[in-house]
């Protein structure tokens, strides 16, 4: 445990570490970043590098962005001269509800997809489907639905950030291909549980096959998809930038792209840096979830 | 787009490839590269606006109707295969060139410099695909080559981890360890036993991580990071077109369309390479 | 007769499959009467699991059962399988690490069938539980119940299995290959467990591959080979009086000392090939191997006998120079071979060989069988050609461009015995090389390599679980225990006056077919083609 810890830590000073070197290679200089369309003359740009501190050597910065890094200070936005940890805390609630109800909605639809789906009728049709979800873009599926629900029948809002039902459409549109990736894993996982002899065994103890699926396969066949957390999350996170556009809410996604498009590197550091930290920790929540379930990572 | 992109390309192998799959499949697959070769065998000028048709549905003479400024979209989803299979083909090379080297690496290196390796590959998975492309285009601003190294980057981890494990699993079977007894030296043996084994499972992975590639392309150009307008990319079209939504669903939906069949052909392809690969060693 | 449990008559099974169906089981007679023991044998492939799975009602989906009868404790079918399993018949498999449930520890697996079958209520089935294990003797019931099957050795493991198979308490007791992944001492623990089950008033029905523990505890033998029962009788009778020319083959093939060709003379001054003092292995604070001594002459056949986690392994793969040991040397043809870098050793390598339990794994999957062994020729001219050697291990042209894995078990094993050849070693190290395989086909292995030291003067160290192979085979044997030589001599010494009390509890354990059929050895092919 000790060691997953450290090889995290390891991990976010890589990721922060590649982050400031990829800033550092930007063209152009800090200071015309900061000085963007305002006014530009000499002074302006003298006050801006005492202000910044850009006068130090590159080493000290970035030894400074570390430890202010290690603190929770992540610096401020060039664009919108606030802090960044309250450029991002301010957006970061709907980006996290909409990631979490499509994760959540994601792996509730797998479970039951695979477990239902055993007959090879059933199978053919939901991988048919599946198969479609995993391979279309999903702006092309926030898309055809928002035509659908929003623009046609109108049960939707088409955009806004308000309330439950400005959620649903794109929490589905999220987590659709969440839910097809992960039944495939999960079919797949009970696939080769069921070709277990302690299934064998199971069922001549005279287990239904139900039960035989409930009670052995499952566990056996979650395993992978708990090792594939660290994806999922990327899937979320990444995703949430794109339906976010799709659907025009406010979020994470809005003040990347904002921030990329005018250059605004502090605050991409900051996600960058963020997502990273976010990744190491549901990693190692992952680990845990793996030894819970599986006795044999124990040590004795 | 998103979805596709850092998914452990092993992962993709439950699908159900029937009779009909594969030779459409192939088949859709040969029409995209020659799309992408010579694109005026097809279609028309990509380019060519009509004031007098804009917007129109499909019909005989623009089979997915016109767009905003009266361009015909079939030529321009035609033409937008160059732009599409370039930035995918580009991409998994870098990925697939990378991926190889630094994970024989790892796999053959000693310990420390695999556990170092083996963390950048970590760090690397850590960034979301589309953070990292965007980082990317923040630094060296939106644009093919930008997109393409940036896919390429995000996506080799993935190949990297593939390829380490291979040689490991190579490097302890029983018949590498075996031709220690004809006295093969360590370089022989990497040379005929090691890399070839390894290599193996490589052209399958990158035929399914192509699919992975365009749907992220698409992700990003649909974000505005990819070739500018008026170039004819299936993520921009799909982007330029979703404003006219209400009125005319063909210019996304139909391109979109185009999307989908190529990475599911892509898939289906793959899935079959890979089932005959495992059939030969199975 | 008495009351009869199973009564079937022309079963057939067949597997779908894509090119034509597998016709696995073809047209049985069968009866299983109370308190009986009953054995079906058979080498792989003679459908005897397939018969005992569709006995219990799992023969899989979609698989074909046809029968004329099938009556169940007098009742012709259909039946309710679900109800049936595990209160009338229960099911042990070969091996209970991975026919338990590794994610769920053994007391939940004993208790599931007490809740499936509605016995006892919540409360009162721990006691069950505890007791069940109780019946089949695994100490600390208690502390075990909350245990996974991981943490349990194998023999209780295998106990544990056992208990939730009688947990219902059936009548029938189907047990498929049940010691076969066990040591042998613990093997004839859980025989003795089978036996207590069948005096307790059960009904077993054993399947086996082996006909030494058949004959231990079956009343009554079936064998079976391509889904036929070929014949089958009164155990003593089938086995002192074969009457199908298979099952004497079978029991011809069962190795033993009587039934081996004379051994050349041993040469006391021959030179010595191999020789180790004093070897020593140690990982971390674990010793594995404690101070062997051992030298193998030219000519000679060693035996190394021992249960799994004796280091028998170790000390081969130390000869070999695969693993340095911690402490003490190897001399190969006269030189020292410990401690050398592989650089300086490559030269000599062609001279020691190895043929390992699993051929396949052995084999570069994508070569060919003629690229595998002309890989292992030298170079210069006058060596004998890759149909040379292939002929001489009794193989075909046939088989050349064939891969590894298009070959039977019984021909990769004769292609790894050819590459070892081919470069005329002084010294073959040979780990299990006969453990996988079918008991005909490891005759026919055995005199291979009986005949490889007779013409070649090829010294062979032979490690192996299997007393009997070794007393066949070798001329000295070892026998290890936890790292260390308990006993060492000349087969007939050790294994028939044992002196170490381990040694005399191995030999004890050994199931035997004691007939009096006379072994027909003498007129046995020499290498007759798998």
């Amino acid at each position: 445990m000790l060691r997953r810890l450290a090889t995290g830590l390891v991990v976010l000073w890589a990721a922060a570490t590649a982050a400031y070197l990829a800033l550092l290679a930007a063209p152009g200089t800090t200071v015309d970043a900061i000085v963007g369309e305002g006014a530009d003359t000499p002074l302006i740009r003298a006050q801006i590098i005492s202000e910044w501190h850009l006068d130090r050597p590159a080493v000290v910065q970035y030894l400074d962005y570390l430890w202010r890094a290690g603190q929770g200070d992540l610096g401020r936005s060039y664009l919108l001269q606030r802090p960044v940890s309250e450029v991002i805390g301010s957006q970061l609630r709907p980006t996290l509800t909409l990631a979490a109800v499509a994760g959540l909605l994601g792996v509730v639809l797998a479970l039951i997809l695979a477990i239902t789906t055993r007959r090879p009728w059933a199978r053919r049709v939901s991988s048919t489907a599946e198969l479609v979800l995993v391979s279309t873009p999903s702006f092309l599926i926030g898309i055809v639905l928002l035509s659908i629900f929003s623009f046609r029948l109108g049960w939707f809002p088409v955009s806004g950030g308000q309330g439950v039902a400005a959620l649903v459409l794109p929490a589905v549109t999220l987590a659709l291909p969440v839910a097809a990736l992960l039944t495939q894993v999960l079919r797949d996982g009970l696939d080769r549980a069921l070709d277990e002899p302690f299934v064998v065994t199971a069922r001549a103890r005279g287990l239904g096959e139900r039960a035989v699926l409930v009670r052995h396969a499952v566990r056996h066949a979650l395993l992978p998809v708990i090792t594939l957390t660290g994806w999922l999350f990327g899937v979320l996170l990444g995703g949430a930038v794109i339906i976010e556009t799709v659907f025009g809410r406010p979020g994470l996604g809005q003040v990347t792209l904002q921030a990329v498009t005018s250059e605004d590197l502090p605050v991409v550091l900051a996600v960058v840096v963020f997502s990273a930290f976010v990744y190491v920790a549901i990693n190692t929540l992952a680990d845990l979830a793996c030894l819970v379930i599986d006795p044999r990572l124990r040590r004795s | 787009m998103s979805i596709a992109l850092d998914r452990p390309l092993a992962l993709r192998r439950s699908f159900a490839a029937s009779g009909v799959a594969v030779p459409t499949a192939a088949l859709f697959l040969l029409l995209a590269l020659i799309a992408a070769v010579h694109p005026s065998l097809f279609a028309g000028d990509p380019l060519a606006a009509d004031p007098l048709h804009v917007l129109e549905a499909p019909s005989a003479a623009h089979w997915f109707g016109t767009d905003q400024l009266g361009r015909d979209v079939f030529d321009r989803v035609v033409h937008g295969a160059r732009h599409s299979l370039l930035i995918g083909a580009g991409a998994t090379s870098i990925a697939v060139t990378a991926g190889l080297l630094l994970g024989l690496l790892a796999g053959l290196a000693h310990k420390y410099a695999d556990e170092a390796l083996s963390r950048f590959f970590d760090a690397l998975s850590a960034f979301p695909l589309l953070l990292l492309a965007l980082l990317f285009v923040a630094v060296a601003g939106p644009g093919t080559a930008g997109l393409v190294i940036a896919i390429g980057i995000a996506t080799m981890p993935t190949y990297a981890r593939v390829v380490r494990t291979q040689t490991f699993v190579v490097r302890q079977a029983a018949y590498v360890t075996h031709a220690v007894a004809f006295g093969d030296s360590r370089l022989r043996l990497v040379l005929r036993h090691v890399l070839p084994n390894v290599l193996g499972p490589v052209p399958v992975l990158a035929v399914i991580g192509l699919g992975e590639a365009i749907l992220a392309a698409a992700g990003l150009s649909f974000l505005g990071m990819g070739p500018q307008p008026p170039s004819p990319e299936w993520g921009a079209m799909l982007s330029e077109g979703r404003g006219y939504l209400s009125v005319a669903w063909w210019t996304t939906v139909l391109p979109g369309v185009v999307v989908t069949l190529t990475v599911i052909s892509l898939t289906v392809a793959g899935r079959r390479l890979q089932r005959r690969f495992e059939g030969r060693l199975g | 007769m008495s009351e009869l449990l199973i009564s079937v008559r022309n079963l057939h099974v067949r597997f779908p499959h894509r090119r034509g169906a597998v016709h696995a089981v073809r047209g049985i007679d069968l009866d299983v009467h109370r308190g009986e023991c009953l054995a079906i044998v058979g080498e792989s492939g003679s459908g005897k699991s397939v018969t005992a799975r569709t006995l219990a009602g799992l023969a899989g989906p979609g698989v074909q059962v046809r029968s004329d009868r099938f009556e169940i404790a007098g009742r012709p079918g259909p039946h309710d399988w679900p109800k049936l399993r595990g209160s009338f018949a229960g099911l042990v498999l070969q091996d209970a690490l991975v026919s338990l449930d590794p994610l769920r520890t053994v007391g939940a697996e004993i208790g599931e069938v007490l809740r499936t079958h509605g016995i006892g209520n919540r409360r009162d089935r721990t006691a069950r539980v505890h007791r069940l294990l109780e019946t089949v003797h695994v100490p600390e019931p208690a502390r075990r119940a909350g245990q996974y099957p991981h943490q349990l050795s194998g023999g209780l493991r295998q106990r544990a299995l056992i208990a939730s198979a009688i947990a219902a308490g059936p009548p029938l007791l189907i047990a498929d290959e049940p010691t076969t992944a066990l040591d042998v001492t613990v093997q004839a623990q859980i025989l003795d467990l089978l036996a207590e089950r069948r005096a307790a008033g059960e009904t077993l029905l054993l399947i086996s591959h082996d006909l030494a523990v058949v004959a231990r505890l079956a009343d009554r033998v079936l064998v079976m080979r391509e889904g036929q029962i070929v014949e089958h009788g009164p155990t003593t009778e089938l086995l002192t009086a074969p009457s199908h020319p298979y099952t004497r083959q079978l029991l011809d093939a069962v190795p033993s000392a009587a039934a081996r060709r004379p051994r050349p003379a041993r040469n006391p001054a021959g030179p010595v090939v191999v020789e180790a003092r004093a070897l020593h292995k140690r990982y971390g604070h674990h010793p594995v191997v404690t101070g062997i001594d051992l030298s193998v002459q030219r000519g000679e056949i060693v035996g190394v006998v021992g249960e799994s986690g004796s280091g028998k392994t170790t000390v081969a793969q130390m000869l070999f120079g695969l693993t340095a040991p911690t402490s003490g040397s190897v001399s190969f043809e006269g030189t020292p071979w410990t401690g050398l870098s592989e650089r300086r050793r490559r030269s000599q390598r062609r001279r020691m060989q190895f043929i390992s339990q699993d051929p396949l794994s052995s084999f570069d999957p994508r070569w060919s069988v003629r690229r595998i062994v002309a890989e292992a020729l030298p170079p210069h001219p006058g060596e004998p050609t890759v149909e040379d050697l292939l002929h001489r291990v009794g193989l075909t042209a046939d088989v050349l461009d064939r891969l590894p894995r298009q070959l039977s078990g019984g021909q990769r094993q004769r292609v790894a015995i050819a590459r070892a050849l081919a470069p005329r070693p002084s010294l073959i190290i040979c780990d299990e090389p006969v453990s996988a395989l079918d008991v005909s086909v490891q005759a026919q292995v055995l005199d291979l390599l009986a005949g490889i030291r007779a013409t070649d003067g090829t010294a062979l160290l032979f490690i192996s679980h299997d007393l009997a192979v070794v007393h066949h085979l070798a001329d000295r044997v070892l026998v290890m225990r936890n790292g260390t030589v308990v006993e060492s001599g000349l087969v007939d010494d050790v294994f028939l006056r044992p002196r170490h009390e381990y040694t005399q509890a191995l030999v004890d354990a050994v199931p035997t077919v004691e007939v009096g059929y006379p072994p027909a050895m003498a007129n046995r092919p020499a290498t007759p083609i798998a």
